[in-house]
This record gives structure tokens, sequence and C-alpha cells, in this order.
């Protein structure tokens, strides 16, 4: 029999074919109308938010680039973090959990109205919010709540809304066990919750230090509360979902889910290591730091497990590679923040650049990663309509590649601006000697964007059509 | 129904609820308490003034805290920023309305300066309107915004205003530039911005941190350059040339490049203001080096001055410079100034 010649670049296309999505999943209209709803505005905020975050970028290459008070980088800064947050990952992965959680409770979402009430009353939330951060107005600039507390009213009572739409959707399953999603999903909202409340309610939290106190404790649950929980109960449905074959160790993510809890809560206040908030408060937060290698090592061992062998799959699909991504930042990102913790390292990197690239690791490597992963392993299934798998290869090594030109660059820039100070050199120094790495981190930032509007394109692609909508219809009814 | 966090909800996450609530109440709630209760200004500070608070809100409203620290570590690699900060430094920073929380000063990054000690650094209003109507004014390789909104252009301005006079490139093509009441605001801010000392024991932690930090320091090599780099070139600039009509030029300049160089010293030590320097009146204010700086220090920049840019004037010893300091003649003249 000949061999077809692998050399033989005739007969190669453009893109290794990917598989095509399975045959669609009963989904109700409702549900399928709400849950792109969601992904829709998070698109949108994905886009707009990293727009602000190119053009930051490209001002520390160009300062004078306007000067517009508007758009000055003080009051933009925020604007891109708060909308990446609270409109692009938080909209994203509540899109997903209200897939994942009525599927494996087996039952309808409680409430669609609560839901739609909840999707309204966050964007509300980041669409004031932008417009007063642009016009000055923010809460203290507490780093991820400067929205005053107000606007971020909106958001946290639409997160109540969602917690109790999926609890009371858990309560009523139809089955006994409860998944592990669910278990990281509902306390992801849980957590947030207490979170949001410690973080504005008044009384303990006064003058300078005691309000850093708290800042330390949000700050960084901000991040690992709410995002990290949450994408991974999201992975754990998605990833053997998409595998066909079952989680490897269901006691393993049972294991991460606690030692998540208990060990992540004490660590917050590692970003202020050598401040003036009391010494032990920055102890344990180190201690617990290393603890941390527990459940990291836990929830990344057991999707690569799970992964194991099935590679040939993953490279078929078209969501698989991004979950793959995903979960090795994940580990890479947390074994970082372990060493940025410690007092010796976190001399060198504390203030640098180099924790803007640690942040993006795991913001975007990490979370974004398993988010998009999710989005299109869903969305096909659920409406019927595939992206081109062209934009979705060109979204994942733009993203990718984007990624990592944006924060190895940072990475070592960061170190030499440490290394600069520690060495007594003049201060103007560490700033003159990263405008190679900003251009690096510019010229990274623009691939990541482009990705996003491939990634806006293929939302549209992926839309519901009004012609399986009805079909749909007409098959539930 | 049975202890099982597998199948009772009501269990499950009851646990993660309220355990969440007790881990926080451990870690954030009544340590940020225990720190309230014992928050106290250092005695020798002194409360905002009005302006002061003013400007303070206009710093966190722009954002300044997303590139400027306020906080010195009790590290060797800070010591140039002041002494390490305590808790006693923050005290007077607290809620302004109900509407906002407590300015979060301290900050996360440090693409600018530390503000820490800027008032002291920096004590001139001049300096700091050139500086933030156009950074790059008086600070060629800057990268902060400019922020003419803080700022006016006017044609005629009257009689009483302040002007800040930019150089040409940097200024508008016609008019004159009167900062705003938020500049004013702003600048006492930032000149308000000291540290005193502090009277309080600090702790053991803190103590055992700075015993290592003033041993590094007696090791650590001086340099005339990174020491002029880091006190000096924000106005009288890295090339020496100073800014027109603001700051003058430290290259052949008569008292740099005068033979004794006992005034020269006196004003590195003392500050200067006011002077007319070959016709020219300069509108900046020098501050004094002489608590900031050492003997060995001053010396070690003066002749920095004394030998570069064309300069080329006898260089001064540590002793020279110890010998102006102890003269009561010289420092009667001083306080009398």
């Amino acid at each position: 029999m000949n061999k077809p010649s692998a050399v033989r670049s005739v007969e190669r296309p453009l893109t290794v074919e990917k598989a095509k999505a399975e045959e669609r999943i009963e989904t109700s209209p409702n549900s399928v109308r709400l849950i792109f709803s969601f992904i829709a505005c998070s698109a949108f905020w994905l886009v707009f938010g990293t727009l602000v975050g190119e053009y930051l970028g490209l001002k520390f290459v160009w300062p004078e680039l306007d000067t517009i008070s508007w758009l000055s980088f003080g009051r933009l800064r925020p604007v891109h973090t708060n909308v990446v947050f609270w409109g692009f990952l938080s909209q994203g992965m509540l899109a997903l959990a209200l897939y994942v959680v009525p599927r494996t409770s087996q039952r309808e979402l409680f409430s669609y109205r609560l839901g739609w009430t909840s999707l309204v009353l966050m964007n509300l939330s980041v669409v004031i919010g932008v417009i007063s951060l642009m016009a000055g107005i923010n809460n203290g600039a507490q780093e991820y709540r400067e929205f005053v507390w107000p606007v971020f009213a909106f958001f946290a009572f639409g997160l109540m809304l969602i917690a109790y739409n999926l609890y009371k959707t858990i309560a009523d399953r139809n089955v006994k066990e409860i998944y592990i999603s669910n278990w990281y999903i509902l306390a992801a909202c849980l957590w947030t919750i207490i979170l949001v409340l410690v973080a504005y309610l008044p009384g303990y939290q006064q003058d300078g230090i005691s309000q850093t106190v708290i800042q330390g404790y949000y700050m960084h649950q901000g991040v690992g509360q709410w995002f990290t929980p949450m994408v991974l109960g999201l992975t754990y449905y998605f990833l053997p979902k998409l595998l066909n074959r079952p989680i490897y160790s269901y006691s393993l993510g049972v294991l991460a889910f606690w030692t998540q809890m208990v060990f992540y809560t004490m660590i917050g206040s590692h970003h202020f290591v050598f401040s003036p908030i009391p010494w032990w408060i920055q102890t344990v937060a180190i201690v617990f730091s290393v603890g941390m290698i527990v459940p990291v090592t836990a929830g990344t061992g057991n999707f690569l497990l799970t992964m194991r062998g099935k590679w040939r799959t993953i490279a078929r699909s078209y969501s698989l590679p991004f979950i793959l991504v995903g979960v090795i930042f994940y580990a890479i990102v947390s074994y970082q923040g372990t060493l940025e913790a410690f007092r010796s390292l976190n001399k060198v990197w504390h203030f640098t650049n180099y924790t803007i690239a640690h942040s993006h690791m795991s913001m975007y490597g990490f979370v974004s990663f398993l988010v998009w992963g999710g989005i299109y392993g869903l969305i096909p299934r659920m409406t019927g309509n595939e992206p081109p798998q062209f934009a979705v290869g060109a979204h994942f090594w733009l993203a990718l590649i984007g990624v990592l030109v944006y924060s190895i660059p940072l990475m070592i820039g960061g170190t030499l601006q440490g290394l600069s100070w520690i060495a007594g050199e003049s201060f103007i120094e560490s700033v003159t000697l990263m405008t190679p790495y900003w251009v690096w981190r510019a010229v990274g930032g623009t691939m990541m964007f482009i990705s996003h509007l491939i990634f806006g394109y293929n939302v549209w692609k992926m839309r519901p059509t009004t012609d399986k909508m009805t079909k749909a219809e007409s098959v539930n009814a | 129904m049975k202890l099982n966090f597998h199948k009772n909800h009501k269990l499950l996450f009851g646990v993660v609820f309220w355990g969440f609530i007790f881990l926080s109440l451990i870690i954030a709630v009544f340590p940020a308490l225990w720190v309230q209760q014992e928050n106290e200004p250092l005695p020798a500070s002194e409360p905002m003034t009005e302006l002061e608070r003013k400007g303070m809100k206009v710093f966190i409203n722009e954002g300044c805290v997303y590139c400027h620290t306020q906080q010195v570590r009790p590290i060797t690699m800070d010591e140039n920023w002041g002494r390490p900060s305590a808790p006693g430094d923050y005290a007077r920073i607290n809620r302004p309305s109900v509407w906002r929380q407590t300015p979060a000063v301290l900050g996360s990054e440090r693409t600018g300066p530390d503000l820490t000690n800027i008032g002291k650094r920096q004590p001139s209003s001049v300096w700091h309107y050139m500086h933030l109507y156009n950074p790059r004014s008086v600070v060629k390789e800057s990268i902060m915004p400019s922020y003419p909104w803080l700022f006016q252009v006017v044609e005629n301005p009257p009689k009483d205003a302040t002007v800040v006079s930019i150089p040409g490139e940097y200024g508008p093509s016609n008019g004159k530039i009167v900062p705003t009441k938020k500049a004013k605001a702003l600048v006492a801010y930032l000149k308000s911005l000291k540290q005193v000392p502090m009277d309080a024991k600090p702790t053991a932690a803190q103590q055992a941190k700075a015993d290592s930090v003033a041993a590094q320091a007696a090791k650590k090599k001086i340099n005339g350059a990174t020491i002029y780099a880091n006190n000096c070139a924000s106005c009288h600039q890295s090339d020496g040339q100073g800014v027109q009509g603001v700051f003058p030029a430290m290259a052949g300049d008569p008292v740099v490049t005068a033979e004794d160089a006992t005034d020269h010293i006196r004003v590195v030590l003392y500050g200067l203001q006011g002077k007319t320097i070959a016709g020219t009146e300069y509108q900046g204010i020098m501050q004094p080096f002489g608590e900031s700086l050492s003997d060995e220090e001053v010396a070690a920049v003066i002749n920095h001055e004394r030998t570069s840019w064309g300069n080329d004037a006898p260089t001064v010893t540590p002793e020279d410079v110890a010998k102006v300091r102890n003269n009561d003649e010289l420092n009667k003249i001083q306080a009398e100034e």
C-alpha cells in the first residue's frame, strides 16, 4: 500500500481539520438565550476592556499619546482591570455556570427571570462604573474595588441573585450527589459575596493601615476566591465531558477544594510584604502561600492525568487546546505566586513590572483560556452553529503567543528593575531600562487584542439562529 | 440527613459559607479592628490642612497611586526614600465621606518614584507645577502623563496670579500657564508629604531590620554621579544645564566653579532661594541637604558638579564639608538669612 508522502505539501490544507462539534445537546431555548446573552456581553467587555489595556500599554512607550483627562493613565487603569474582571470574565464564567449547574443537577435553571435580572444588574454596574472612573470618581483607588459602593452594589446584588438561583437549582437536583463542579461554582459565588461585603462594609476598616489589612484580604481573593474556583469548577465539567472520559480522581478534586478554601483565604497580605501591616499577618500569608502548592498540584495533576494519552483528541478539538493551556498556566502562575511571596524574592520583584506579568499570566493565560475553552466547547453544541475553524485557530495562537510575548519581557524587565534598585542606581535608570520591554509588551498586547476581535467574530458566528431555535422549540414542545 | 458533603447540600454549602466567614474574621476583620484600635498618629505629625486634604482627593481621583508608592520598606534598597514606614505614618488618612473609602496610598507599583518624602525632596512649588503640566519639561526621560487640565492658559494673567513658566517647546504657543485650584491643592498635598521622626519604639522585627539596614548603609559605596541623579538632576538636569529662569545651570556657574568651595558647600547644606545669578532671577526653591546627606556624600556630589559638564574647579574633601557644617559663624549668618 502506498503511504502518502508527509512532505507533499499540495495535499496539506492550511489548517489541520478539527473534529466537528458532536450533535446538538438538548437545551431549552430559554436557557440558550440567557447563556448566549451572558457570553455576548462578556465578549463585548473583553474587546472594550482590552482595547483600554492596549491603549494603556502604548502610553508607556508614548506618554504624550493624548492629554485628555478622561483618557489619562491613572483613570483608565482601573477601567481596564474592572472591565475585564466584572465585565468580561465574570459574565463569561457565569454563562458557563448557568449551563453546568442545571445540567449536572439534571433539571432546568431555577429561574430564568432572576438570571436575566442578574445580567442586567451586572452590566449596569460595569457601565456606570466605567463612566464614573473615567470622570475621576473612584473608591479611594483601592485596587479592584474602585467602583464606589452605590455602583458596585448593582453587581453584588446581581451576584446574590445568581447565587440564590444556582443554590435553588442544586437543592432541587434530580440526582443524589452534588457534582464537584457545583461545589466550586456555588462556593465561588458565596465566597465572593462575603468578600465583597467585608470589603465594603464600614466599621472595622477605617484609617490607614486597618484599611490596608482589608485591602490585602480583598485584592487577592477578588481573584483567588472568585475566578480560580469558578473556572476550576467549570473545568471539572468541561474537561471530562469533551474528552469523554471521567475525571482522573474525584477525591483529588475534593482535597483541592477544601485546601483552596482554607489556604487561599489566609494569603492575601502577601501583597503587602515588608509593609507596616502587622508582621505576623505577613508571615501567615507567606506560610500559606507555600501551602497553596497542595491545591494547585492536586488540581493541575488531576486535570493533566485526565488528559493523559488523549493528546490526539485534544489536538483534534478546537476547545480542548484552550483548556490545556489554561491548566498549564494555572500551575505556572500559582507556583510563581508562591515564589513571589518569599521575602527574599519579594524584595526583587515587588513594585516592579514582574507583578504585571504575573497578573496577566493568571487572569489571561489561566482564567481566560479556560473560559474560552468552555465557550468553544459548549456554544456550538447548544446553537448548532460552529465558528470557522481557521478563526478559532487564529484566536488560539494569537492569544497564546501574545500573552507569552507580553509577559516574558515584563518578567525579565521587572527583574532588572528590582536589581537596579538593589544596586542603588538612580531611580530614572529603572524607568529607561524598561523601554524595550514595554515595546515588547505593546507588541504582545496587540496580538492579544487582535485575537479578541476574532473571538468576537466567532461568538457572532456561533449565535443562535432563528431556524435552529424554532426547530429546537418544536422538539422540546 | 446524613453528614455527607456529597449528598447534603445544606451541610456542604453551610460549611463553605460559615467556614469562610470564620476565616475572614480571623485573617481580616479582627486584625483590621485591632489595628484600628491602636491607630495613633506620630506625636510629631500635624493634621492635614483643608487644602492638603483637597489635594489628596485630586491625587486619588487621578489615580496617582497606580504608579507611585508611599511605603518605605525596612530593607536596604528602600533607604533612599526615607526611614521605614510605620503604621502611625498613615494614621491620619481616613475615610473622606460615606461614598468613598479611605484612600489607598501605600501603592502596589513603583513605576515612578516613591512619594513618602517628596515634600522634603522637592519643596519647590514651581518644580511641581512644571512637572505636572509636562513632566518632560523637568525630567526628560519621564513617562508620567501630563496634567494640562489642572492648569489654565490665559492671555493676560492678573497680577496676583501664580504664573508657571515652562521652557519653550513644552509650553503653549501663546498665553501663560496658571494653575487651577486643583493643581494648587495637589501641590500643597505633595509638599506636605514628609516623614516625621518616629518616637514610638519600633517593633522587634523592625528594629532588627533597621539595624541591618544601618550596617549595610555603612558599607555602601558613595558615588557622586548617583547622588546627583537622585537628588539634583530633576531641577539642575542631568546635563547640568538647569532650566532657564527656574533652576540655574551647574555648568559654568560662578559658585560651582569658584576656587573657594565654601559657598558651594553652604548651598548644598542649607539650600537657597530668590538668588539672582548673572542678571537672571531664579524662581525655584532649593531645599537643604544637610540632614539627608553625610559629609562624604555632600563632598562626592560637589566634586561631581565641580568636574562635570566642562567644569574644572578644585575638589573638596569630607573634612571641608565638616568644617562648614561646624562653623558657627556661617551657621549664624544662615539662621539670620
